[in-house]
């Protein structure tokens, strides 16, 4: 198993309302598992997974990580986490506009202190999987939609991440090129990557094997 | 790590070349000041510690007045007793002095010579021992000799600035001039001394101190002329300069009949007076510097820390993802805390090549040479780079307190 929560809720307060983001979640994914999280804008499906990638903190409830009680881990140990056994893939890409393709590919690399001629070489390796081989000394400015995203997935995968986490990951791309992303998706999820994909588009969520439907906060099903 | 934060730091200045230029400039000036300033006042201390030492180590002054800058009680002053010609004798008798040259002055409007005229030159009226307790050398005939000043004779020694300008063609020996309507005749010129603290040496006209007695003394029509003797001495060789004034002083004091509680009514002198003079401005430029170089740094330091206040909201998105890709908060604040030493100390350094130049330019112009220790450039650049510490500590750790999804939602 890779991951497990435990009665996992976020809390937010706006003023005097206090929002349950999250609401004793318990969910577990194993290792090679290629999951959509679904649900409607606000049903705390991205704030579960911010909790999945340790980019937040819960209210309550605990969030266990390869068995490891992330509650117990300081700050360094969470950018570790982060570092080595996730990888993000955003809706807007972020990639860093004045780094060529290859640079972001590096990035998180560069964290993990890796040797530069290593780096270049599994950047490269990491684009060519993705299928920009000719794009590497592009900027993000040169590169269309598609191929942002694609080399946001390969800088995802630098680190080799035990888990890949996907926020809408076609939510900024038109549909053909969504079907591309997907596909790439679904190749990396055969070569046993653990994916869990954010999305309110059943389209999106078929390609998953497994559906995790979110509504207000609970997990429905 | 610390090449790829640099590498960075470095790529975020090429894109902003000129906001970095203008944030830096603050303290660019603040450097500059310094550099150029301790350049200078290096090669003023140079420049007057040699002519200082031109007066002769050991030359005492015995005057009416004491030297110094803006601390003469002048209606103490006035009642002193003139110094007189007797003064200098009973001075030279004593033990530890070896020579003595007593002396008047004044300014002179014009000295004339065929049409030819020069003003407001230095008129030294002396004996023939000037020549070596003053250190004046004669490049050309003679100086005033015993016999001149015994016999009053209307002889005079002039400077280069009246042999040039009054005599351009002909040589100035055995020619007669004229001072103030009367007539001298001209038997030596004397070498080139040069400037100092700014006023040349060279315009000035050599007589007996008998001749100008008789040809200047008050009531003849001739004010303002110096009634006090100065009392130029020299001390004995082997006798210490403290020695030589300790016992001039109570020479004085017994001749103007003071009692032991009265201070004295007269100045003594040195070479040394002048040093302290000449450390008190320059601890006066030194205080006016500092005080520039900490405002323009200060200013420089609040420009950074709003420059980088700037690029941290401005990068928030950036440094969410970096946080999300694995950078601790740690390496997010000596990313931003390493951006804003950089930029300050590349300002620092661009201030101290300005300042450098500044100051090679007076030398060029000023013929002052002028030279920046290792200390100050040094300073200069380490000062710049805390600037860039202090002011860059509270953006850097803004930075690095953001929050990643918020910091990932900004736009």
């Amino acid at each position: 198993m890779l991951i497990r929560t435990e009665q996992l809720s976020k809390a937010y307060r706006t003023g005097a309302v206090e929002l349950l983001a999250v609401n004793e979640v318990s969910v577990e994914i194993d290792q090679g598992e290629y999951v959509a999280l679904m649900g409607p804008s606000g049903s705390g499906k991205s704030t579960l997974m911010h909790l999945f990638g340790c980019l937040d903190t819960p209210s309550s409830g605990r969030y266990l990580f390869d068995s490891r009680d992330t509650s117990t881990l300081n700050d360094e140990e969470l950018a570790h986490l982060r570092n080595r056994e996730i990888g993000f893939v955003f809706q807007s890409f972020n990639l860093l506009a004045r780094l060529t393709a290859q640079a972001n590919v590096q990035l998180p690399m560069v964290y993990a202190r890796v040797s530069p001629p290593d780096r270049r070489a599994r950047a490269r390796a990491m684009l060519e999987l993705v299928g920009l081989k000719d794009r590497m000394n592009h900027r993000p400015n040169e590169l269309s939609g598609g191929e942002m995203q694609r080399v946001a997935i390969a800088r995802a995968l630098a680190n080799r991440p035990r888990l890949l986490l996907a926020d809408e990951p076609t939510g900024n791309l038109d549909s053909r090129t969504g079907q591309d992303i997907m596909r790439l998706f679904d190749d990396l999820a055969g070569q046993g990557n653990t994916i869990i994909l954010v999305t309110h588009d059943q389209n999106v969520a078929d390609h998953a094997r497994r559906v995790i439907r979110m509504i207000d906060g609970s997990v429905v099903s | 790590m610390f090449i790829e934060l640099l590498r960075l730091s470095l790529q975020t200045f090429r894109t902003h070349k000129m906001r970095s230029f203008l944030t830096t400039l603050g303290i660019i000036i603040g450097v500059m000041t310094v550099i150029a300033i301790v350049s200078l006042i290096q090669g003023m201390n140079y420049e007057v510690e040699r002519q200082i030492s031109s007066l002769g180590s050991n030359t005492i002054y015995v005057q009416k007045i004491n030297w110094g800058v803006g601390r003469l009680d002048w209606d103490e002053v006035s009642r002193r007793p003139n110094l007189t010609l007797d003064d200098a004798l009973a001075v030279a008798r004593l033990p530890s002095i070896a020579r003595v040259a007593p002396m008047r002055g004044r300014m002179i409007g014009r000295i004339t010579y065929r049409g030819n005229k020069v003003t407001d030159v230095d008129l030294t009226a002396s004996t023939p021992s000037l020549a070596e307790v003053g250190s004046y050398q004669v490049e050309v005939g003679r100086y005033i000799s015993s016999d001149d000043s015994l016999r009053k004779r209307s002889v005079a020694v002039i400077g280069v600035h009246p042999a040039d300008n009054l005599f351009p063609t002909v040589s100035p020996i055995g020619k007669l001039l004229t001072i103030d309507g009367k007539s001298y005749t001209v038997v030596g010129v004397l070498a080139r001394k040069g400037s100092f603290l700014g006023q040349t040496q060279d315009n000035v006209i050599h007589v007996p101190i008998t001749t100008f007695e008789k040809d200047f003394a008050p009531g003849r029509g001739f004010g303002e002329l110096q009634y006090s003797v100065t009392i130029q001495a020299m001390p004995r060789r082997g006798v210490s300069v403290d020695v030589a004034i300790d016992e001039i002083r109570e020479l004085m004091r017994r001749r103007h009949g003071l009692a032991y509680n009265k201070p004295d009514d007269f100045g003594i002198n040195t070479q040394d007076t002048i040093r302290e003079i000449y450390r008190n401005i320059t601890r006066v430029a030194y205080i006016v510097m500092i005080a520039v170089a900490a405002i323009s740094l200060l200013v420089g330091g609040i420009g950074i820390m709003n420059i980088m206040l700037v690029a941290v909201a401005e990068r928030t998105r950036e440094i969410g993802l970096r946080k999300a890709l694995g950078a601790t908060n740690q390496l997010v604040l000596w990313q931003f805390l390493l951006e804003s030493v950089l930029l300050a100390a590349a300002g620092g350094a661009v201030g101290v090549m300005l300042g450098l130049g500044i100051a090679k330019l007076v030398e060029v112009i000023g013929h002052l040479r002028a030279a920046a220790p290792l200390w100050v450039v040094l300073l200069g650049l380490g000062f710049s780079a805390a600037v860039g510490v202090f002011f860059g500590i509270y953006p850097a750790s803004r930075a690095a307190r953001l929050n990643p999804i918020e910091a990932l939602r900004y736009e």
